[in-house]
Parts: structure tokens; C-alpha cells; sequence
């Protein structure tokens, strides 16, 4: 086990690399940050201070080896533009993010695992063609879309809850959460439903499909047999079984959740980390870009990691190797 | 009405048989005995139809701008023109140009994109899957090793960063969903390739020394296409929607080719001041042709799968 983990990490240190190195290149070519930063009546030799001051009058391989030596001491450079610690201004952004995907993941487990679990017990009903339909619309309609029409629906017409922002939110330690208030809730709300909607389809199948194939399982049998209460053979012998592609799921959703987040982000003004890699993608702000990537790398190694670790945690009958990493 | 036939097909005396089913005449009769994918398949096709003949259909031209009446922008549905010369069934958006006649022209972006990488994706997936599951060995590891690490990133950020690196365009956009989507098809042509890679046919052309380009392209490859269709089925639907998603960022085609991801882009602006029908129309479009797209694949993965033939 671990092994495992000493491996899955390396790994993750490698994609780290590779990606920085690509993005560090290609966003040099492409651009001159300089014509973001200075102001357009700049002088060449102002130019020309602002480029040694952020050490881009260097050839790029020497720029890139001071990136890698001071990322080794996690020293991912400062932002072009406000001149902030880059992994810094993203951290300060990553609550916001995290927020609005747990909520939205929590929304969607909650309604896609019992509806799930519904049209697998009665794959003839009515109410379970309704339930499948509803899925397949739920994937098929564009995420961006579906959010432009809660806001026009709830916020335009109907008024209801706010388009767009944070609102207020409450300091825990060094942490702000919204979901804290009831202004952070309103606006919480229609962001976390865009996701969900999406997310909830998904697991909504994948339940079903659990479900369907545990059901003529002899231990489902079984427990019949002995009597038990449907309730019980629900809660404690079905629901442990179809618990592994669910988990599954739920945790490589997360990872696109956090990913997505750019548009949803985007979409309601919501001032998370998906918006700030916007943002800085669109200024050519480097640093922020590069710093983003490898945060996210690390966290989906640490996501996957922790998706297969709580396998072996789930199912005793399953064992990590490191020969199958 | 049995007074026409001739009498000889009444005493007709050996039984005549049905001919043999094809496993075409197969597909075709399991696939239309599910309604909802017949219903899939017409949206699909509408949706195509209205992409190839958008010129000759849409009742303007979008974007010819000398038609375009400055008068007419932001028309609710159901408006006549200033000129009175025609209706504008979906309303005019914020430049003036009518809606119906964008969404013809913008389905033609979207569905040519979503059409184009996923094909090209399709062909170097298969060909790299296969290559893996034939050769084996480290050629094989190395590969997989790329597919894994590529499929460990949402395909939404891998092609947000490679778009803006490379910057806006119909032909960049192509080739950032190239990128994204061509390990999908990689890993699923070489599981369907291991399991055929056993089978005696491929030993036997093997025994006929013949090359491996052509045992991998003519004996393996056919067999292991139906899985990969399927996939390419569905992965036409995600190709349109990570498209628009990526032109409502401001990062994909450019304007002067807009996808309905742009009209839909172009209409949020517009909406907080309840002009709502600038982005519902085109998402109404866009959704329909991906939930089309997504029945015909969902049906055509039901009928393919062998556990499930009758």
C-alpha cells in the first residue's frame, strides 16, 4: 500500500513537470505580458524595468530553471499583475471553489443515489422511465446553459435569488464560507443546482446500473429469505454493495466539479479559483496559470489516491497493489 | 383485394422462405423498435439538415451585414421587420440579425467542429489502441502510460489552456478536441483489440506472414470498430458541448464564425435586462441536437452489446 502511494506520488510530481514546462513555454510565446502590465503611455525604458524587475529579460531556459529551483522550495513566483504570491492569491480564491463543489456534490448525491436506487428496484415503472428521461436531459443540456436560464427564471423574472457574488460570509480561522448565512445560502443556491443537475443524472445511472446488477445477487436472496424487513435489506445489504461504483464516481465528479468551475464560476460572478485562472489565462499572468496547473495536478493524484485508498476501505475483498499502479 | 394476386402464389407449392437477416436489416429493426430513438434520430437528422442547407433555408443572411437594420435589434419573438419584409419567428439579437437564420448558420459551426475532431479523434485513437494491444510490451506501457495521464485531467481545462496558448480559431478549436478527446477512443480500442488480438483469425493471417500495418488495419480493426462507434456516438455530443462551452468563454471559434455556444455568449449580456430569448433559442438548439446525438448512441450501445443479444 505504500508503495502504491510512493508511486501514484512520483507520478504526480512528473505530470507537475511536464505540465508546467509546457504551459511555461507556451504561454511565453504567445505573448508579452509587459504590454498588460505597464500603462499604455509607458516608455520603452519603463518597459524595459518592469521586464529585469520580473526577470523576463532572461532567455527563457534560465527563466524556467529559476521557476523550478524556487518552486522546489514551494515558491511558485508572484503575479504579474498585482504582485501577490500566485499560489497565494489562489489559495485566498480555493474556499470559494471548494464551497461551491462540495455543496453542489452533496445536492446531487442526495437526490441521484435514492432516485437511483428507485428505478433499479422498479426498472417497469412509469415513475422510473420519468426518472431515466430526466437523466438523459440532465446530461444533455449544456451545463452554461442551464445556468443562464436559472438566472433568468429565478433571479430576472421570478426575483427570487440573487444572479451573481458571494454575499456575505463568516471567517472560520483563516477559511470565509457563505454557507455560514442565509444571504451566502440564496446565493449559493443557484450555482450549486447548475452543477447538481448535471452531476445528479450521472449518479442516478450509475446507481441504477449498481443497483439492477446486485439485485438477483444470492445474499440480496438471502436476506429475503430470512425475513428482514426491505428497509434493512436496503439500508445494510444492498446499499454497502452498490456503495464501490458510486464512490467511485462521486470522487472523479468532484475532480471535474473543482475543473468546471471555471465556467460556473464565470457564469454567476462567483470569486472562486476557476475565475481567477480565467482571468489570469485572458492577462497572460504566467505565474497565476502555471501555479493553478500544478495545484490542480496535486489535487486530482490526491482526489484518484483517496477514491482508491477508501475502495480497500469500503470492500475488504480489495487490495492495492503496487505492481497495478 | 386477393382477387389481383395471381393464383399461382396461392398454390405455390414449397414454402417460400424469408431471406436471412443481414446483421444490417438487424441493426435497422432493433433500432427503430425503440421510440425514443427513432425521436433521437430525427432530432439528429434535423439538426444536420438544418446545418447543410442553412444558406438555402434561413430566411437572411446573418452575416451579411449590409441586410442587417440596426432598427430591428433585440425584437421579441414573433416580430415583423422595419421594413416589413419578414418575420422574425425567434426574435433579432443585438446586432439585428435574426435568430432562426443564426442558429441554422450556428449549428453549422457547431456540428462541423464537433464532426470533424471526433472523427479525426476516433482514427488516432484506434489506430495508437491497436498498435498498443498488438505490439504489447513496452510499446504498449508507454502508450497507456500517456492515455492515463492525459484522461486523469478534465477535458475542459486541458482544452481551455491549449486554446489559450494557441489562440482563437475554427482550425484550433479542432485540434484542442482532437487533443482531448483522442484517449478516449486509444483505450477503448485497445480493450476491444485484446480480446480480438486472441481470436484465431488474427493468428491465422499472421501465419500468412502478412505485414502488420495491414493485419492491424483489415483483420483487427474491423472487428473492433462497433464499441468504438458507439463511443463516437456519444463522444459527438460531448465534442458539441465542450465547443459551445468553450466559445461562451471567449476562447473557442471567433466571432466572425459563431457557434451557438457564442450566440448563446452574445445573449447573456442581453438577458438581465429580460431579453431573454438571445440565448434561450440557440441553448433550445444546442440541446436538442445533443440530446438527440445522445438517444441514437445510448439505443446504438444497447444494440451493439453482445450481453444483450437476443
Amino acid at each position: 500500500m505504500l508503495a502504491y502511494i510512493i508511486r501514484r506520488l512520483l507520478q504526480a510530481l512528473l505530470v507537475m513537470t511536464v505540465m508546467s514546462a509546457l504551459v511555461f513555454v507556451g504561454l511565453y510565446v504567445i505573448g508579452d505580458p509587459v504590454a498588460m502590465m505597464a500603462s499604455a503611455e509607458a516608455t520603452e525604458l519603463e518597459r524595459d524595468a518592469i521586464r529585469a524587475n520580473f526577470g523576463l529579460d532572461k532567455p527563457l531556459l534560465q527563466q524556467y530553471a529559476i521557476f523550478m529551483a524556487h518552486a522546489l522550495r514551494l515558491d511558485f513566483g508572484n503575479s504579474f499583475l498585482t504582485g501577490q504570491s500566485a499560489m497565494g492569491l489562489i489559495l485566498e480564491r480555493m474556499p470559494a471553489t471548494l464551497e461551491l463543489a462540495v455543496v453542489s456534490m452533496l445536492l446531487s448525491i442526495l437526490v441521484g443515489v435514492p432516485l437511483g436506487i428507485w428505478a433499479g428496484l422498479k426498472p417497469q415503472a412509469l415513475s422510473t422511465r420519468g426518472i431515466m428521461t430526466g437523466s438523459v436531459l440532465g446530461f444533455s443540456l449544456p451545463n452554461f446553459w442551464v445556468g443562464l436560464m436559472l438566472i433568468m427564471v429565478f433571479a430576472v423574472y421570478l426575483g427570487w435569488l440573487p444572479a451573481s457574488g458571494r454575499g456575505a460570509t463568516v471567517m472560520i480561522g483563516s477559511v470565509d464560507l457563505s454557507i455560514l448565512t442565509l444571504d451566502g445560502w440564496k446565493r449559493l443556491l443557484l450555482p450549486a443546482a447548475t452543477i447538481a443537475l448535471a452531476k445528479a443524472a450521472l449518479i442516478i445511472r450509475v446507481t441504477r446500473a449498481a443497483t439492477r446488477e446486485a439485485l438477483p445477487m444470492d445474499y440480496i436472496k438471502f436476506a429475503r429469505a430470512k425475513g428482514l424487513a426491505w428497509s434493512r435489506i436496503l439500508r445494510v445489504h444492498l446499499l454497502k454493495n452498490i456503495m464501490i461504483p458510486i464512490v467511485t464516481v462521486c470522487g472523479l465528479e468532484f475532480g471535474q466539479v473543482v475543473a468546471f468551475a471555471v465556467v460556473t464560476e464565470t457564469i454567476f460572478a462567483w470569486p472562486g479559483m476557476g475565475k481567477l485562472l480565467l482571468d489570469s489565462i485572458i492577462t497572460l499572468d504566467r505565474p497565476v496559470v502555471v501555479a493553478y496547473l500544478i495545484l490542480i495536478v496535486f489535487f486530482l493524484v490526491m482526489l484518484n489516491l483517496a477514491v482508491d485508498v477508501l475502495y480497500s476501505v469500503l470492500d475488504p475483498r480489495v487490495r492495492l497493489q503496487a505492481a497495478q499502479a | 383485394m386477393s382477387n389481383v394476386l395471381p393464383p399461382i402464389a396461392a398454390a405455390s407449392p414449397a414454402p417460400v422462405l424469408p431471406p436471412p437477416e443481414t446483421p444490417w436489416h438487424r441493426l435497422r429493426r432493433e433500432f427503430l423498435a425503440n421510440r425514443l430513438a427513432v425521436v433521437g434520430l430525427v432530432l439528429l437528422l434535423l439538426a444536420v439538415g438544418a446545418a447543410l442547407f442553412a444558406p438555402w433555408i434561413s430566411p437572411q443572411n446573418p452575416y451579411d451585414i449590409g441586410k442587417l437594420d440596426i432598427f430591428d435589434s433585440k425584437l421579441p419573438p414573433g416580430s415583423r421587420s422595419a421594413d416589413g419584409a419578414m418575420t422574425y419567428w425567434l426574435g433579432t439579437d443585438g446586432q439585428a440579425r435574426d435568430l432562426l437564420s443564426a442558429i441554422f448558420y450556428g449549428l453549422r459551426t457547431s456540428l462541423l467542429v464537433g464532426g470533424i475532431s471526433v472523427t479525426a479523434a476516433l482514427a488516432i485513437g484506434s489506430v495508437v489502441g491497436l498498435a498498443a494491444a498488438y505490439f504489447g510490451g513496452w510499446i504498449d506501457a508507454l502508450l497507456m502510460r500517456i492515455v492515463d495521464i492525459q484522461l486523469s485531467f478534465p477535458a475542459i481545462l486541458v482544452a481551455l489552456i491549449l486554446l489559450a496558448v494557441m489562440g482563437k480559431g475554427v482550425d484550433k478549436v479542432i485540434l484542442a478536441l482532437i487533443i482531448v478527446q483522442w484517449a478516449y477512443f486509444a483505450r477503448a480500442a485497445r480493450g476491444a483489440a485484446l480480446v480480438e488480438r486472441a481470436k484465431e483469425y488474427v493468428e491465422a493471417a499472421q501465419c500468412m506472414a502478412l505485414g502488420w500495418p495491414r493485419v492491424l488495419l483489415r483483420h483487427l480493426l474491423p472487428n473492433c470498430l462497433p464499441p468504438l462507434i458507439v463511443i463516437a456516438t456519444i463522444d459527438l455530443a460531448h465534442a458539441i458541448a465542450l465547443e459551445s462551452t468553450l466559445s461562451f468563454l471567449g476562447v473557442g471559434v471567433p466571432v466572425t464564425e459563431p457557434s451557438l455556444g457564442m450566440l448563446i455568449a452574445n445573449g447573456f449580456e442581453f438577458m438581465l435586462s429580460g431579453h431573454y430569448w438571445i440565448s434561450f433559442f440557440p441553448g433550445v438548439a444546442l440541446a436538442l441536437a445533443i440530446v438527440g446525438i445522445n438517444l441514437v448512441g445510448d439505443h446504438l450501445r444497447d444494440i451493439l452489446n453482445p450481453h444483450n443479444a437476443h
